[in-house]
């Protein structure tokens, strides 16, 4: 049986973040990590340029193409693992092989949730998580006018942006009030929803899909959609956007403690010896709710990835803590988001301003702030970024927060000067 | 590794220091074509801040753990090993955003044109970072750290 060190399942974020971890202080020790996906580490977030411009995998991907090659690291791509037995620090893969690993990481990251529905099987129904997914709307669209895309979330919303580039007249159903309601405040996804309807976007709320519909009985395409309200939209692609949910059945049925995903602590570690976790698979440490939590977007998948790292190559090191993070560009907002932005309860303080086509929003809780949104003039949102980080107490400069002159200067003096100083350390 | 030290009991927040940035990036070497006529209005990587008689030049300091590049979405943004330095190459930049919002000095530029982010590269190539070297006040300085 094969033997290495260290061994990684799943080739993205998290998983390619440990690599290089590891190798910034273990040159030697045999890694290697397994995809299911057939290609090298490409940036999921720029799928949507395949569908839109038809820019091939090759031209997104997250690191050189040589990088498996120059870090002594072995692909296996391609190829599923099947099950982990822990305990004799096994893994086994879908070529029938198996793997010996010294240290196991987890980063298999999530799947597209889709609802049990009728017709979800049709021709023409997607998910969008994947480069094969955004490769195989591609080849579909040729057939299609008009799509519906079901959930106007994250990766909803860049399908749409992808599917409005190709020229499709495209429908997107809302479950909530709002789109990106998850992320943002009502102000600013009231801003995307504008630039939305301006690029021809029809946005329809508060509605679910009852069925997806062929054009007779027998056919296997899809023709329409049916909402819960009983209205048809006429569509030849349906997009499933409504989430995603991490990939834990490796981890559970290695006995691994998951709650709705994978419990790390703050060195990224599982309940099991030698195993560890992180990126969207994982719930690691949120600052702001101050405790366990899914955070799925890239850069935390990153950072947990090199704590992660570091620890199993044995130095020891500590995950600062995420929270949910969003930035975008889509239909031309520029937005930056982090942490609560919609208060639950009337504890909380909330600072907005609105000016020349910008907007920022601040959320204070007892002194220190929990949630934000920038949008238009979002430059300098890592500033106000930090201090939620940090739990600075920003009780004595709260207003200039949300100031047009905002800026560094406007922490107090001890703070900008020592950033200054000492530039800034995320790992500590 | 080298940086830019910023000695703010000397900054007189002429904002120079973002002219003369300008200027370095610009494709004429040209002030009035750098803000008004070139297509590709460079952005300056240099920000001049000011309360008062206080004022500050505020840029990409290259943290040695740095946020930016575990936020970059498309691998664009990296720490050089051998020089310490964070470098970013252009084509791998996805115009994401996610650095500027990790950025904890606000020192990431969007520039909206290229659908991209500029930022302070140190002046890549040159002896001396062009704002070092037309500061009229010597509250920048060139340093090995
Ligand atoms: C369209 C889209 C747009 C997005 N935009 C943004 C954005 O703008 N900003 C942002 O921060 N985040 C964005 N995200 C989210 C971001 O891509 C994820 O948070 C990130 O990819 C998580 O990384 P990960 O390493 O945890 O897992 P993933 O990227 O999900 O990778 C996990 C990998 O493991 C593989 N795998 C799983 N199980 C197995 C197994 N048993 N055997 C072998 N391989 C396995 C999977 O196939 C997959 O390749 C976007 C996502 C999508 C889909």
């Amino acid at each position: 049986m094969k033997k290495v060190e260290y061994l990684i399942i799943g080739n993205s974020a998290g998983g390619i973040a440990a690599a290089e971890a590891i190798r910034q202080v273990d040159k030697s020790g045999e890694i290697a990590i397994i995809s299911d996906e057939p290609c090298a580490a490409y940036c999921r977030a720029r799928i949507a340029e395949h569908l839109a411009y038809g820019r091939s995998v090759d031209d997104l991907l997250f690191r050189p193409a040589d990088f498996y090659e120059k870090n002594g690291i072995q692909a296996i791509l391609g190829r599923r693992a099947e099950w982990i037995d822990a305990g004799a620090h096994r893994v086994q893969i879908d070529d029938g092989t198996g793997i010996s690993w010294g240290k196991l990481l987890l980063a298999t990251g999530g799947r597209p949730i889709v609802p049990e529905m009728e017709g979800v099987n049709r021709k023409g129904v997607f998910t969008f998580t994947t480069f094969d997914d955004a490769r195989a709307i591609a080849r579909y669209i040729e057939k299609a006018e008009r799509a519906v895309v079901i959930g106007g979330g994250l990766i909803g919303t860049s399908a749409i942006e992808a599917l409005v580039k190709r020229g499709l007249k495209v429908t997107v159903v809302e479950m909530k009030e709002r789109i990106l309601n998850t992320i943002l405040d009502e102000e600013a996804s009231a801003l995307e929803a504008e630039a939305m309807k301006q690029a021809g976007v029809d946005i329809i709320t508060g509605a679910t899909i009852f069925g997806i519909n062929g054009p007779s009985t027998g056919a296997e395409v899809v023709s329409s959609v049916t909402l819960d309200s009983g209205r048809e939209i006429p569509c030849q692609l349906v997009v499933v956007a409504i989430g995603v949910t991490p990939r834990l059945e490796l981890a559970a049925a290695a006995g691994i403690k998951v709650n709705r995903g994978i419990a790390v602590d703050r060195r990224m570690a599982t309940s099991c010896p030698d195993v560890y976790a992180c990126g969207d698979v994982a719930e690691a440490h949120d600052f702001v709710y101050q405790g366990p939590r899914l955070t799925p977007v890239w850069p935390n998948a990153y950072l947990g990835g090199r704590v992660a790292g570091f620890n199993m190559a044995g130095v020891a090191a500590d995950y600062p803590g995420g929270t949910a993070i969003n930035s975008m560009k889509y239909f031309g907002v520029d937005i930056t988001s982090a942490g609560i932005t919609v208060p639950p309860d009337d504890s909380y303080r909330v600072l907005r301003r609105r000016q020349n086509g910008s907007y920022r929003r601040v959320v204070v809780k007892v002194g220190c702030v929990v949630g934000m949104v920038f949008a238009g003039d979002i430059e300098k949102s890592g500033i106000v970024f930090k201090l939620m980080k940090e739990r600075v107490d920003v009780s004595q400069f709260v207003e200039t927060l949300v100031a047009d002159d905002f800026g560094l200067i406007c922490l107090p003096e001890d703070l900008w000067r020592s950033q200054l100083v000492a530039p800034d350390k995320v790992l500590k | 590794m080298k940086r830019i030290l910023v000695k703010e009991q000397f900054c007189i927040g002429c904002r120079l220091c973002e002219v003369y940035c300008r200027l370095q990036r610009s494709e004429s070497g040209e002030l009035l074509r750098a803000y008004k006529r070139e297509a590709s209005l460079p952005l300056s990587g240099a920000r001049v801040e000011e309360r008062g008689p206080v004022a500050i030049s505020v840029r990409c300091q290259n943290c040695e753990e740095p946020a930016c590049v575990y936020a970059c979405l498309g691998g664009a943004l990296k720490r050089d090993a051998d020089s310490g330095l964070v470098v970013w190459e252009e084509e791998q930049c996805l115009g994401c955003w996610s650095c500027i919002l990790a950025c904890p000095y606000g020192a990431i530029r969007k520039d909206t044109r290229r659908g991209k982010i500029a930022r302070c590269d140190l002046c890549s190539g040159e002896e001396v970072p062009a704002c070092v070297a037309g500061c009229p006040n010597e509250a920048l300085e060139y340093i090995e750290s």
